[in-house]
């Protein structure tokens, strides 16, 4: 096996034209176990760790946060993400252990594009942005485009995702994720939930209940027609329920060794119920 | 005011916290465990198993993986030289299938390579053609017959029944309910590894192996291999982690036949997912109870029917059967009992010894039971688990006398005075609550409860089994050295055994010799056993060479030796002034002595299982106090409470280390440790879907030591490795139960048991 170190974002680029077998290697949280259970065999690895530019986190104009895509979780705890997108702060601290927490990343987690992905419905209730970039061109792909089905991306084998735009939203926002442990478990259900109060209204985002991250957008706008969603407001239990059997009738969940479809569902309701009901509290 | 003074280290003699010789070791990560071995000129094994539960073998072609290059050899049931089969009570289990695979995993062929990935390569081009079968995977299938036999030995491993008193007895109080316990894994973390170097003439075989049992794994080994036993020997490897499943036969006879065929060192390590399959586990089981009380909440009658699912061969099952069904009364006085129990064959995995040993499955029934009892009654869980508490002297219901130190009441009144945890604060750590690091909750979704177990548990073999141990001490210039075959798996003999030395023969340095087979047995490292048999052997030898050490030191001096006394560092005359150093004593001269410690004679079981067949008991009371989401179904233990009864505490550090650890298990099997199954087939066998307690899943540990000297252990001390893990699962059980106000009859419980 070849293993390409790249230092420069440009010279993986070029290792990727160059060689079709390639695999990128980020943290290797995914890839590295794959290896080891001989399901990916790679004959050429080119390792992003040491190009800087991945690892940055920067605010190029207000109101939106560039997360380098191999900034580690361990960082995406903390400040600045930590004030900024807390969502983002709190799915990063329910990755895994602290060793995987100090070298997995979002660049991980969108390349490997798993459904229980911890940081992917973060992504899809802010409506994130993509960056991919290839030796000679870029484009900004919208998350909700970006991720296509199980473990399946728009991501083309030249092309390396080298950030993620996140709006920074004025309202509260929130993660919870469920699983049989208390942590370093796997995702069996989880939701993000955005409150923007400036374009009043909230956005659900679920995770492990279907194929892809699921955006509950019916279940939005059924909040949205039925209640005042702008700073200041409160919602009732009422409210919150509805909108939590509304958000689990948008799941489409499986049964798996890790659970079953209907607790799953029921898990949605009840996150959907109590985020909603924390975001006006 | 200052004032000087020598410190003088203190002697790691008995009763103080001497530190592990491998600790620091383990902790920098230089401890060599066996998967660290090497050798010159080493090959790598690796094992072929079968995907199926139930098949029969049509054929074996392993002609494309011997033309692989670098692979020296392809080994399968016809190259067994010897017995074709092994097994710890019954060899009905074979080296490599033959004829039919019985279990999903079950071992079919394997290779000696240069390379691990050259053996894995090798290992896809060996064509099995199989005839798939269907499945026996419900037990009930097993004891009614319904499934033609899957094995010659047939489905019933082992059928017992207990009958005691009157038959017909009851009381106003009847409770009853049908428990289920799912699979539990050992999961050890040091996996399965063993290096086997054949010796030069090719008519031998060195193995190091991690193994609780050397002598065992020898006579088994042995006959597969159809060497006599002196041509095998073993050594202990560094092991890590066993609880059980390291008592039966995995890679070792697998790694000396490729030794020996290749004539080369061969090394095996089994991966994660392999262990799951390459070790037994702990036995599911469905047990049924009704208890019969008075209106106090005095049992009066218990009626029981235990089957435990053995899976495809019977490794230890007779005997956690009979763990089982003579543990149903549990830590309480019963004078009648109908209790019928099954051991059956299913085309599951194996399943064989686990840290509690049938027990753990009987405590969660009873346990259960008492609860309803005090429910019906109208009495707290403490109340009538006092008023059942066994003394010494009591019967048990296989007529046996319990005749052990019996402090059940103590270790509950005990427990009882622990104070409880903080309340359910406003400020709480949100990552303290049910849900952890998900932020699944706040406190107000949050309710608390509070749950008992306590629970009796055999210590040593039983059924007239003679486990003995056997030690040697050689004194010499004021150093001991330390034989024995006792596998250090983790517990701290190689610990404890330097602090009798030191406490019997007044020395500083002791010295543990390599642990092999160059030593008779010291039986297997289980059943919580080692402390008072092999600490019973080191003992004895020791006190064999103080004696011939005061027999020469007063035919030096002219003193009667009855009147020497070890002091400290020194022998001293207890009536006179005669002092001398044991380095001086012993200067220049060599005291050898071996000692074999036995426990008392036990008794096989009548038909009625009648007979007194256990050789000593120890008890535990558990207090769990736990959060629980309930509509999320998701839990948080925030304390255990316990007393146990150990005798003598040898070891401080290690001992509370035994009652963590244990707790921590428990804690696993009541709600997330399960081998998830389904028509044979093992769903989980990775960390990432067989779940662990983490940090954030232990809960605060507060424990007492009931140190009620037993006067039949060798050293006062009563073994303390099993009781821990026993009665916190029913604790943790019922505190979910008791927060949440249903009723919840199998473990580990999921979230949907909860809240759907």
């Amino acid at each position: 096996m070849t293993v390409i170190v790249a230092k420069e974002l440009t010279t993986a680029l070029a290792a990727l034209r160059e060689h079709a077998d390639a695999r990128l290697i980020q943290g290797g949280t995914d890839l590295m176990v794959e290896i080891n259970f001989n399901h990916v065999k790679p004959t050429t690895m080119v390792s992003l760790r040491d190009i800087e530019e991945l690892r940055t986190i920067r605010t190029v104009t207000s109101g939106i946060m560039t997360i380098g895509s191999g900034v580690p979780y361990s960082v995406l705890e903390g400040e600045p993400v930590l004030s900024a997108i807390p969502a983002l702060a709190q799915a990063s601290r329910t990755v895994g252990s602290p060793q995987i927490r100090a070298t997995g990343s979002l660049g991980g987690n969108l390349g490997t594009c798993s459904p229980a992905g911890d940081t992917l419905p973060v992504m899809f209730a802010l409506d994130a942005m993509i960056h991919l970039n290839t030796l000679d061109s870029s484009r900004v792909v919208s998350i909700h485009d970006f991720m296509t089905g199980v473990k399946r991306s728009v991501r083309q084998h030249d092309e390396i995702i080298t950030a993620i735009d996140f709006p920074v939203v004025n309202g509260w926002q929130g993660y919870s994720k469920v699983g049989v442990r208390n942590a370093m478990v796997i995702s069996v259900a989880s939701a993000c939930l955005v409150a923007d109060h400036e374009n009043a209204n909230v956005r659900i985002a679920l995770g492990s209940v279907g194929p892809t991250i699921i955006r509950c957008r019916e279940s939005e706008a059924w909040l949205k027609s039925v209640h005042d969603l702008s700073a200041g407001q409160s919602i009732s239990l009422d409210v919150a329920s509805e909108f939590g059997r509304r958000a689990a009738a948008e799941s489409s969940p499986i049964d798996d060794h890790r659970s079953t479809a209907e607790y799953r569902r029921h898990a949605i309701s009840v996150l959907a119920s109590r985020l909603l009901r924390k975001a006006y509290q | 005011m200052a004032t000087s003074s020598t410190v003088t280290k203190p002697r790691d003699v008995l009763g103080t916290s001497a530190l592990r010789p491998d600790g620091a070791h383990k902790v920098q990560g230089s401890f060599e465990f066996t998967s660290d071995m090497h050798a010159e000129n080493m090959l790598w094994g690796a094992t072929l198993r079968s995907p199926h539960p139930y098949a029969r073998i049509v054929s074996i072609d392993t002609s494309d993986a011997l033309a692989l290059s670098g692979v020296h050899c392809v080994i399968t049931a016809r190259d067994v030289p010897g017995k074709p089969t092994y097994g710890l009570i019954s060899s009905d289990q074979p080296v490599f299938a033959q004829d039919f695979v019985r279990y999903m995993g079950e071992p079919v062929a394997a290779v000696a390579a240069d390379h691990p990935e050259t053996c894995r390569r090798a290992l896809a081009l060996i064509s099995v053609v199989y005839e798939v079968l269907i499945p026996l995977t419900d037990p009930e299938d097993a004891v009614s017959g319904a499934h033609d036999p899957i094995h010659p030995d047939g489905n019933v491993i082992r059928h017992q029944r207990i009958i005691r008193g009157d038959q017909f007895a009851t009381g106003p109080i009847v409770v009853e309910g049908e428990y289920v316990i799912g699979m539990q894994d050992q999961a050890f973390l040091g996996l399965e590894a063993a290096l086997a170097i054949p010796d030069s003439d090719g008519l031998g075989v060195h193995l190091h192996v991690a193994t609780q049992w050397l002598h065992e794994d020898l006579k088994q080994i042995s006959a597969c291999l159809n060497l006599p036993a002196e041509k095998v020997r073993l050594t202990l490897g560094g092991v890590g982690g066993a609880f059980g499943a390291r008592e039966d036969i995995s890679l070792q006879v697998h790694c000396c036949l490729l030794a020996l065929k290749a004539g080369r060192p061969i090394k095996m390590q089994y991966s994660r997912e392999e262990s799951f399959f390459g070790h037994v586990h702990r036995h599911p089981a469905t047990i049924f109870m009704r208890h019969h009380a008075d209106a106090n909440g005095k049992i009066v009658k218990i009626d029981a029917r235990f089957v435990f699912d053995g899976g495809a061969y019977t490794s230890t099952s007779p005997a956690v059967l009979i763990n089982g069904i003579t543990h149903t009364q549990g830590p309480y006085k019963c004078d009648n009992a109908t209790v019928d129990g099954f051991a059956v064959r299913t085309n599951n995995p194996p399943c064989g010894a686990m840290r509690g040993f049938g027990v753990v499955q009987a405590c969660f029934a009873h346990e259960s039971q008492m609860d309803k009892i005090a429910a019906a009654v109208g009495k707290s869980p403490v109340e009538v688990r006092l008023i059942n508490a066994m003394v010494t002297g009591d019967p048990l219901i296989t007529g046996q006398i319990m005749e052990s130190v019996a402090p059940v009441a103590r270790c509950i009144t005990e427990t009882d005075a622990i104070p409880m945890p903080e309340p359910l604060g406003k400020t709480i750590n949100e990552l303290a609550l049910p849900g952890g690091s998900g932020l699944t909750a706040s406190r107000s979704n949050i309710v608390r409860g509070i749950g008992w177990g306590v629970s009796m548990k055999n210590l040593m073999y039983s059924e007239g089994f003679d486990d003995y141990a056997t030690a040697r001490c050689i004194l010499k210039d004021g150093v001991a050295s330390l034989k024995f075959a006792t596998s250090e798996v983790g517990q701290g003999f190689v610990t404890l055994a330097p602090q009798i030395a030191r406490s019997v023969l007044g020395v500083d340095e002791v010295i543990i010799e390599p642990i092999d087979t160059q030593i008779g047995s010291a039986g297997s490292t289980s059943a919580s056993r080692q402390t008072w048999m092999s600490g019973g052997a080191v003992d004895g030898a020791c006190r064999l060479v103080r004696e011939r050490l005061f027999h020469h030191v007063g035919k030096m001096h002219d003193i009667d030796p009855l009147r020497l006394v070890i002091d400290g560092t020194d022998i001293a005359d207890q009536v006179g002034t005669f002092r001398i150093s044991v380095e001086e004593a012993s200067d220049g001269i060599e005291f050898s002595e071996t000692f074999e410690h036995h426990h008392r004679a036990t008794e096989e079981l009548d038909e009625n299982g009648q007979g007194n067949c256990h050789t000593a008991f120890a008890f535990v009371a558990h207090r769990a106090v736990v959060d629980v989401d309930p509509e999320l179904g998701l839990v948080k233990v925030v304390q255990i409470a316990t007393a146990q009864d150990v005798g003598r505490v040898l070891n401080p550090l290690s001992a509370i280390g035994q009652v963590e650890g244990g707790i921590a298990q428990g804690l696993g099997l009541a709600v997330m440790e399960e081998i998830v199954m389904q028509d044979g087939k093992v769903r989980n066998p990775s960390f990432t879907d067989y779940l662990l307690p983490t940090a954030l899943d232990a809960p605060e540990v507060v424990a007492v030591m009931i140190e009620e000297n037993e006067p039949q252990a060798p050293l006062g001390a009563k073994g303390i490795g099993e009781p821990p893990c026993i009665s916190v699962t029913p604790a943790i059980v019922a505190a979910i139960r008791n927060a949440i106000g249903k009723d919840i009859e199998r473990i580990p419980v999921r979230p949907q048991d909860i809240c759907l």
